[in-house]
């Protein structure tokens, strides 16, 4: 999100707190794919039922209210849900600019119809499943059929087509197929976006991550596909933050901007922060938005600079940064308040190196004697699989 | 890129919406996943390109609304910046 563009105050100084301009409904954690990389809590499947309806509703207008007004609906698959057209028409009403982030899955022609009229703004078609959709692609075979049906309906109703993509190391080699494909798709944006490791794909890290070189080929190709589309198509790149120097300013820090529920109510100030410990996340089913945001412990646990620890508490890029990740240092280092790890002037990044040169080894490495090569096991996400998330650096003894 | 001449008719890009929001006392500009908050003067000029109404036309609309004359060249260089940011397209 860019901020203001010709001056005008910041949206949050250190004496107040600024609405929740960005406002995330996770309406369910269903959802036909099973995905390795998805970000969703591994325990899932212990969460409490989906809020109703009617609850949905009074989320947004209670959001409005405050000032909301990015509305993303995400999941899970949000398509699984029948009362998505009126989340949408009420969203809409509102004034949100409202942004579906879906799978594709279940997109007919009558949903599609159905939510253009209801006002919906935006969507953005995930390629999750995209090992399995590059090999149908390969193939011809009938997924990809599928994804190239509702990239037509995207068109034909007036949407532009956005594509995400999720990289990682099994897929990243085909990242030029894969621009191919978005290309065939008549996609006019296109973001490959680098696995980030939180949820199943923190439990499949040591099996996703990139080597340094797969990411350098990846960006040539993906230069290299820029200048032969000579504009037709943007694509935006985005590297894995365990290959930079300095953390990601996640979220624009805890409880500044962002405001995401999930299926069973729980607000959170970013999409991963169930798992942090100590936490408690209200729901919106025992208060409203506005107590919530302003006046909740969990929301403001991390505002402003007085948790931290250093090396941040006395670096001038604090307010840069923010520290960076609170999800990222507590699985890395085990506690919430740490400088994320990924920061090089933290006193743990050597966790960050040791897991990009395991990747690195893990391109090449083959058995000394003869023994059988490394087996790896990639966790899929689904509800029997659905387990309480590991913390601490769990891979670094392989 | 050459400053666009008196007769085009600027409009909000397709697929973004400019609204006024009281919270932020700002108008923005919303577009997929992202949003612009803009100041005085570019809320101004960007809620006037209705793509019905001229280049020419909403000059002489922002001079009359606020008792000011000789605004042609601002208003004229920030409709290009804008078209070139593709948060405005033009209608002919």
């Amino acid at each position: 999100m860019s901020s203001a563009t010709q001056g005008g105050p910041p949206l949050k100084t250190s004496a107040g707190v600024g609405p929740p301009l960005w406002l995330l409904l996770e309406l369910t954690y269903r959802c036909p794919l099973h995905c390795v990389f998805c970000y969703n809590p591994t325990d899932f499947a212990r969460t409490g039922p989906e809020l109703p309806t009617g609850d949905w509703l009074r989320v947004l207008r209670e959001a409005r209210a405050l000032g909301a007004v990015q509305l993303g609906l995400s999941g899970g698959e949000p398509l699984v849900r029948e009362d998505l057209e009126a989340i949408v028409a009420e969203a809409h009403g509102l004034g949100f600019y409202i942004n579906l982030i879906t799978s594709g899955v279940g997109l007919t022609r009558a949903r599609i119809a159905a939510l253009k009229a209801a006002g919906l703004d935006h969507i953005q078609l995930s390629f999750q499943d995209s090992t399995r959709e590059m090999n149908d692609f390969l193939s011809s075979t009938r997924t990809f059929g599928l994804k190239a049906q509702v990239a037509a309906l995207i068109r034909e109703y007036g949407y532009p087509m956005v594509l995400n993509v999720v990289l990682h190391r099994l897929n990243i080699d085909h990242v030029g197929e894969i621009l191919d494909m978005a290309e065939a798709l008549g996609a006019q944006y296109v973001e490959l976006a680098n696995t980030q490791y939180y949820g199943w794909a923190w439990l499949n890290r040591e099996q996703l991550l990139p080597s340094r070189a797969q990411l350098e080929r990846a960006e040539a190709v993906t230069q290299r596909f820029r200048e032969r589309i000579a504009g037709r198509m943007q694509i935006y790149f985005v590297v894995p933050d365990y290959f930079e120097t300095r953390p990601k300013a996640c979220m624009n820090g805890l409880g500044s901007v962002f405001l995401a529920i999930a299926p069973d109510g729980t607000a959170m100030p970013c999409h991963a922060a169930r798992m942090l410990p100590g936490l408690e996340l209200p729901s919106v089913r025992d208060a409203d938005i506005r107590t919530i945001w302003y006046d909740s412990a969990a929301f403001n646990r991390f505002r402003g600079e007085s948790w931290m620890k250093e090396p941040c508490r006395s670096c001038p890029e604090r307010s840069k940064d923010f520290g960076g990740c609170r999800c990222q240092a507590y699985l890395l280092t085990g506690d919430p308040d740490n400088t994320d790890p990924v920061c090089e002037l933290s006193p743990r990044h050597a966790l960050v190196t040791a897991a990009v040169e395991r990747a690195e080894r893990a391109g090449h490495e083959r058995p000394a004697t003869g023994g059988a090569p490394r087996e790896q096991v990639l966790i899929f996400r689904d509800h029997r699989t659905s387990i309480p998330v590991v913390t601490g650096d769990r891979a670094s003894h392989r | 890129m050459s400053d666009p001449p008196d007769t085009v008719k600027p409009a909000i890009a397709h697929g973004l919406r400019l609204q006024w929001e009281p919270a932020q006392e700002a108008h923005v500009l919303l577009y997929p996943e992202g949003m612009v908050k803009l100041n005085g003067s570019a809320g101004a000029i960007m809620s006037r390109c209705d793509g019905v109404r001229t280049l020419a036309a909403i000059v002489a609309d922002l001079e009359d609304s606020y008792g000011l004359t000789g605004l042609a060249a601002d208003v004229r260089a920030f409709v290009a910046l804008a078209l070139q940011k593709r948060w405005l397209e033009l209608r002919e």
